[in-house]
């Protein structure tokens, strides 16, 4: 199917029927139809079940702290802007204890997918509530029900400035296969904030609710440059609009505009090793 | 104690003490030997800050509490500093600085000396310190065209009027000082070797430099900041890629993402934003990717003393980090160490795969002294990281416990690291077999590093019976102690690693009838790392724990009382 599929049998730690699934599925097909060599592409992540994606696709990855996997995506790719980073993880992962990194790295507009699983519920440390659980949600901590607002991810992104902002849903693999190359082909932050249910710990906000909770916008009519309209759609929360949401091309990615790639734009990477004289020069 | 002359200014933030000082350091260094320090309050304008000028007639890195000039810049000046008199100080300043019943109770030698009257006189009050740094100058006669060209080089970039008015103004002071009739006189020494006049902060900026560094992510706080302003200024030049992260969590984080796709990284902090990383670090451990932390100690709990010095975060660069991995502690005390240790540093990073520390203190970084020159070797520049093949695993097991280290983008296979524990592959692991392998390779890394440990310097007579020991910082007023004191069965052990520690150095206590562990700090925490990783028995601690290095009289006075 995938090059970036295993070529062996692994043992998956997700639940049978996790909306993890068909997200890999998705995943995989993005990055073989957009004919990624392998070996350039990194993957980047946090803790949780989300954020095992890597491990069951066939690239390099850094699998670090919970939180942090934007932070490490983000100096991956401003020290060898050639390779294909990707930041992947769940909505407590990037949105809570990531928070401060998801804030300040829509701000620096690096050239990154960001992948957000947004099932909004805690899964590995079961059941907690998440910053994106809705009001009411009985969950293992908030037994009586959530009582704080939710965040609305992609309404934050959009304030930030961010240069890409999408959703999806894994109830429609292809449609979200589509985001996903397109937050990967766009140059600059790209954020996709994914809907798929917690089968084990989320029975309100389930499968069927997703389906009915959310509708797939129109691109051809959808004007995703038009940054009123996109916030408009993020604001509205009674029935959640997917797709592309809105996407500004002409933001310069941190790469560009780092001072140190101003005046050159070679990696860091495949720069000649330093000069010892020329440091010897400053002992003088 | 050496002969010297100590002189020192009082002002506020904000009134360019750190001018003055650079000038006279600078000028000084071609006829003396000179060690200058500052100490100042957390706060950008106001309050009272001061420099100590140590000026000497052999080569000297510690600071005296007593004070033979006293320079005092306004009404605000004085009240800190009654203590650190002599009855031999003269104090200048204008008549109104210290009131008359002050200067009864103390019975002050008061000199009158109008800088700001005399600067407008010169045209501006912007010149008092240009006139005041003559009037030094002037005191201590020293070479004029030094002076002139140091005011010209400082001054060039806003025009020739400017150089013009600075050096008319310099004049004028150098003068007055000329006319002074000294009381404290020092003999000039009849010749001084050249020397580099270097701060800790940048004796490291140009060891990180030689080490290759070309990324740096970090978090501003004080002491650590100034090591990422270094490196900033010298970012073009260089090209080093510098991100200030939001906050130190993150800093940590990137440079250890820059380091797995190829980079050189590191990052500088002091103990409270160090403890934000701590995280981090174990996971430079399980990940075995390199990364240099730079650790400025300032004296905590908390935000303690924001501005002042302390060695009291070892045990926390020690014990940094949940679970159980190597790392490599260096200390500097002399500035030449300053510079090699800091080259050295991502050297084993690279070459062990572990988390290397550079632990300072802000009395260190912020004082100036004076550096022989020497070449640093291309030597360290070294990267261990390989190409990697269509089966390569970044964990690989092997003899010694170090895998060879791929790039992501290079070579025909992936790199896989893993916080979880991971297989050869750095695919996750819970398998217990697995765990133990890599557990056991990780760990083994700890003997391993141990054959490029940075050997202690023994300083004193080699036939010694009674042992100082310090690490880092102290280095200047132990020296001066040894070479000073009339005991002649004293040496002086100055660490430079002080972890992990090799069995070898055991061999240095064999001899030693007692053991007197010096340290900024108050529990003795390297005492205890003597106690607790060789066995040493430390029988005396010397502490202090104020907020200021140790002075070389209190030093003389506590080793004093403690080496009967």
């Amino acid at each position: 199917m995938s090059k970036f599929d295993f070529k062996h049998d692994i043992d998956i730690a997700w639940c049978p029927g996790c909306g993890n699934f068909p997200l890999r599925t998705a995943i995989l097909k993005a990055l073989e139809e957009l004919n990624l060599d392998q070996t350039q592409v990194v993957f980047s992540s946090g803790i949780g079940q989300a954020a095992k994606m890597p491990q069951y696709i066939d690239a390099s990855y850094f699998n670090g702290l919970h939180g942090r996997g934007l932070s490490v995506a983000q100096a991956i790719q401003s020290v060898n802007p050639k390779l294909v980073v990707i930041a992947e993880g769940g909505d407590g992962d990037m949105y809570g204890e990531g928070g401060n990194h998801f804030l300040h790295n829509v701000r620096r507009n690096p050239n990154l997918a960001h992948i957000v699983h947004n099932n909004m519920i805690y899964g590995l440390t079961k059941g907690q509530g998440s910053p994106t659980s809705p009001k009411g949600l009985k969950t293992t901590t908030q037994v009586s029900g959530v009582y704080n607002e939710p965040l609305n991810p992609v309404a934050l992104a959009l304030a930030l400035g961010a240069s890409f902002v999408g959703r999806a849903f894994t109830g429609d693999v292809e449609k979200t296969k589509e985001i996903i190359k397109a937050a990967i082909a766009h140059e600059g932050y790209a954020i996709v904030d994914i809907f798929h249910p917690c089968v084990t710990y989320n029975k309100v906000n389930t499968f069927a609710w997703y389906k009915n909770n959310s509708y797939w916008l129109n691109q051809e009519e959808h004007n995703a440059q038009d940054f009123g309209a996109a916030m408009n759609l993020a604001l509205n929360q009674e029935k959640f609009a997917l797709g592309i949401l809105y996407q500004n091309k002409e933001k310069t990615p941190f790469h560009k505009a780092h001072p140190y790639y101003v005046n050159d734009s070679t990696p860091l990477v495949d720069r000649p090793k330093r000069d010892i004289t020329k440091v010897n020069a400053l002992l003088k | 104690m050496k002969e010297s002359l100590s002189i020192v200014v009082s002002g506020e933030a904000g009134q360019g003490l750190a001018t003055i000082e650079e000038f006279l350091v600078e000028a000084l260094s071609m006829e003396y030997y000179v060690f200058t320090s500052k100490e100042v309050m957390s706060r950008v304008r106001g309050g009272n800050n001061t420099f100590e000028l140590r000026v000497a007639t052999s080569p000297i890195h510690s600071l005296r509490k007593t004070i033979d000039y006293l320079f005092l810049l306004n009404n605000n000046s004085f009240y800190r500093l009654p203590k650190r008199l002599l009855p031999t100080t003269v104090v200048f300043g204008e008549d109104a600085f210290v009131s008359v019943e002050e200067k009864e109770k103390y019975s002050l030698k008061y000199e009158i000396l109008e800088l700001t009257k005399l600067a407008k006189e010169a045209g501006s009050r912007m010149f008092a310190n240009t006139i005041l740094f003559g009037y030094i100058a002037g005191m201590l006669e020293l070479n004029v065209k030094v002076a002139e060209h140091l005011i010209t080089k400082r001054f060039i970039h806003r025009g020739e009027p400017i150089v013009a008015d600075n050096i008319s103004a310099f004049t004028k002071g150098y003068e007055l000082g000329l006319a002074y009739e000294a009381t404290l006189k020092l003999k000039k020494p009849a010749s001084v070797p050249p020397f580099k006049v270097i701060d800790g902060n940048t004796a490291l900026g140009i060891g990180l430099l030689g080490g290759g560094i070309n990324y740096l992510s970090s978090y501003p706080m004080s002491p650590g900041t100034s090591v990422m302003m270094y490196l900033t200024n010298k970012a073009d030049e260089f090209g080093v890629l510098v991100e200030q992260a939001e906050d130190e969590i993150a800093a940590l984080n990137m440079a250890l993402g820059a380091s797995y796709a190829g980079a050189r990284s590191m990052v500088t902090t002091s103990g409270g934003g160090f403890a934000l990383m701590t995280e981090a670090v174990s996971l430079a451990g399980i990940i075995e990717t390199p990364a240099v932390i730079h650790v400025a100690q300032r004296p905590g709990p908390a935000t303690g003393l924001p501005t002042r010095t302390e060695q009291g975060d070892l045990n926390l660069v020690v014990y940094a980090g949940h679970g159980e991995f190597p790392r490599i502690i260096l200390s500097p005390g002399k500035l030449e160490d300053g510079v090699l240790l800091a080259q050295k540093a991502f050297w084993l990073a690279d070459k062990y795969q572990v988390p290397v520390f550079i632990l300072s203190d802000q009395y260190w970084l912020e004082s100036l002294g004076q550096m022989t020159s020497f070449e640093l070797s291309e030597q360290y520049m070294e990267s261990f990281t390989v190409i990697s093949d269509k089966d390569y695993k970044r964990y690989q097991l092997t003899d010694d416990g170090i895998s060879p280290r791929a790039i992501p983008g290079f070579g025909e296979g992936f790199v896989k690291v893993d916080s979880d524990e991971h297989d050869e592959s750095g695919q996750i692991t819970e398998d217990f077999d697995v765990r133990i392998a890599m557990q056991n390779k990780r760990m083994n890394k700890r003997e391993l590093l141990l054959a490029d440990y940075q050997d202690a310097e023994l300083i004193g007579p080699k036939n010694y019976k009674k042992l100082l020991v310090g690490w880092g910082s102290t280095y200047g007023v132990l020296k001066e102690f040894i070479e000073t004191t009339s005991l002649s069965d004293v040496a002086y052990l100055y660490v430079k690693q002080p972890f992990p520690l090799p069995t070898s150095l055991k061999s240095y206590f064999d001899q030693a009838q007692q053991v007197v562990v010096v340290e900024n700090n108050y529990t003795g925490q390297f005492a205890n790392i003597l106690t607790l990783e060789l066995g040493v028995n430390v029988t005396d601690r010397v502490n202090k724990y104020n907020g200021e290095p140790f002075f070389i009289e209190e030093l003389n006075e506590q080793l004093g009382e403690v080496l009967k």
